[in-house]
């Protein structure tokens, strides 16, 4: 999977978080989730759950915690992804 | 005062179809298929009819994402149209200081529970995300109100059993009284889910013969009265300071005058599931003491009166706390028989339906009280028990329940003037 096929699940992984629709067509590596998309961070761990079970991987609780920006979100799944390849 | 009202019940969802419900004796007793199958003796209950999609109305999607709480969703709705219904707009940027909130519930929704405990019991703990404490928690339905209107003094939730819709309205009029808020979102929730139906279906103290007839199962003070219906839903009011609510020009439904909670202590007959008369007594005493009204001046009865055996007392220790008997006994109803038991919700409903027989100058009927149990009607007079809906003026309401752990609570509600 490129970045770009991941960015565009990602950003269906997190639209039931956000009632920011306009800023998550948008997002890009630099999107910040609590700041930018005003997403609860509690809600952090959801979808880290979420997408744990889309792509079939496991974010460790220590990686999970560098998952805040949207880059790194893709960094670790996609890292995860191929690990399981 | 009572500026607003909201209610999520099984014969009517909203205020106007609750209205025309309990005016016409609609049931809303329905046969359920997944009791029988589950071997249950009583297999009907009262379930409202809610679409929990219409709750895209009332929080965000982000917030609906993973709401499973049943009983957080009915409050929801009763808590924010009783809010509407007094004309003020959900959203806020600054917490509302001046507004609490006292609302009751038994337990959270063991049905969505049952989830948690299999993932857990699977080793699948870390699978269970965020939003699972929210709703387990007792204080679960009052966290999601109180968040979505920004309320900002007391947040309480409260639990004494079926006492619990009755209770939360006092607590809520006390604080007002006190001067500790201007404004009480009060009521209750309920959701009686598939567990909780189990245990009081074990206990034997459900209506088991009337499956085939489901809207002939709940029959309070009739002959034939042979247990509870267990019932869902909610029900809601917003309180206010008179002054308060002149000032910002709120309709007034009508007054709450006083009330009484107590507990007969589980002595003198009294026990975990059975009231002790004297408490009974004592509470109706005093809600009638402290709204300052006589005994006579009760214009209507909205009485607990389950479908039990304890219909009889009941009636017996009305009569007594009021000194009033035959064709002196105040008109009396139980809405039970419409739409069951909603145990915690019980008094938040039949509240809501009180005050709105007070609106709308009504009384509304007993449905399927066409043998009515003789040894109450030697207390008092049969047509004191109306089975068809009376038109007439009605001033002042006594609306009180009972609940397990032998705890009482009354309210005294008028007509404002």
């Amino acid at each position: 999977m490129t970045r770009q096929e991941i960015l565009e699940e990602l950003k269906k992984v997190i639209s039931p978080y956000t009632t920011n629709k306009e800023m998550l067509a948008e997002i890009n590596d630099q999107t910040d989730l609590i700041k930018d998309l005003k997403i609860n961070s509690a809600n952090l761990v959801d979808i880290i759950i979420d997408a744990e079970a889309k792509y079939d991987i496991e974010i460790d609780y220590d990686v999970a915690d560098k998952m805040m920006v949207v880059g790194t979100c893709i960094d670790v799944i996609s890292e995860r992804i191929s690990q399981k390849l | 005062m009572v500026t607003g009202m909201g209610v999520v019940a099984p014969n009517g969802v909203g205020v106007p179809a609750f209205l025309q419900a309990i005016q016409n004796g609609v049931s809303g007793i329905k046969f359920m298929p997944r009791y029988q199958e589950l071997n249950f003796s009583c297999q009907v209950a009262g379930m409202p009819n809610f679409d929990w999609a219409s709750l895209s109305n009332y929080i965000s999607e982000v917030t609906l994402h993973g709401l499973k709480g049943t009983n957080i969703g009915y409050g929801l709705v009763a808590a924010l149209d009783a809010w509407a219904d007094s004309g003020m707009p959900y959203d806020t940027d600054e917490p509302r200081w001046e507004t609490g909130c006292v609302f009751g519930n038994s337990i959270a929704d063991t049905e969505a529970m049952k989830n948690v405990i299999i993932r857990v019991d699977n080793k699948e703990a870390k699978k269970l995300g965020s939003r699972v404490v929210e709703q387990a928690m007792n204080s679960g339905v009052t966290s999601y109100i109180s968040g979505r209107l920004g309320l900002g003094n007391k947040v309480i939730t409260n639990s004494a059993a079926c006492a619990t819709g009755t209770q939360a309205i006092l607590m809520g009029y006390e604080y007002i009284k006190h001067g500790y808020a201007k404004r009480m979102v009060v009521g209750s929730a309920e959701h009686v889910d598939t567990y909780v139906y189990g245990a009081f279906d074990s206990m034997r103290v459900l209506s088991r013969k009337y499956n085939h007839e489901p809207e002939k199962a709940s029959r309070p003070m009739s002959a034939t009265a042979g247990g509870f219906i267990p019932g869902s839903g909610s029900g809601a009011l917003i309180l206010e300071d008179l002054d308060f609510a002149l000032e910002r020009g709120a309709k007034i439904y009508a007054e709450v005058l006083g009330g009484s909670s107590n507990s007969g202590g589980q002595r003198l007959g009294g026990t975990m599931t059975a009231a002790n008369s004297t408490g009974v007594i004592r509470c109706i005493n005093e809600a009638v003491a402290t709204s300052g009204i006589d005994p006579q001046q009760i214009d209507l009865i909205s009485g607990h009166l389950t479908a039990t055996n304890a219909d009889r007392q009941e009636i017996q220790n009305w009569a007594n706390a009021l000194n009033r008997t035959g064709e002196d006994f105040p008109l009396t109803n139980s809405l039970k028989s419409m739409i069951g038991h909603s145990l915690s919700a019980a008094g938040s409903i039949e509240t809501v339906a009180s005050i709105l027989q007070i609106v709308h100058g009504f009384v509304h009927p007993n449905i399927n009280l066409d043998d009515p149990n003789p040894e109450i009607i030697n207390l008092v007079s049969v047509d004191k028990l109306p089975i068809k809906m009376i038109k007439k003026e009605v001033n002042i309401v006594a609306k009180a329940n009972f609940g397990f752990g032998d705890v009482n609570s009354c309210l005294i509600l008028s007509k404002f003037n």
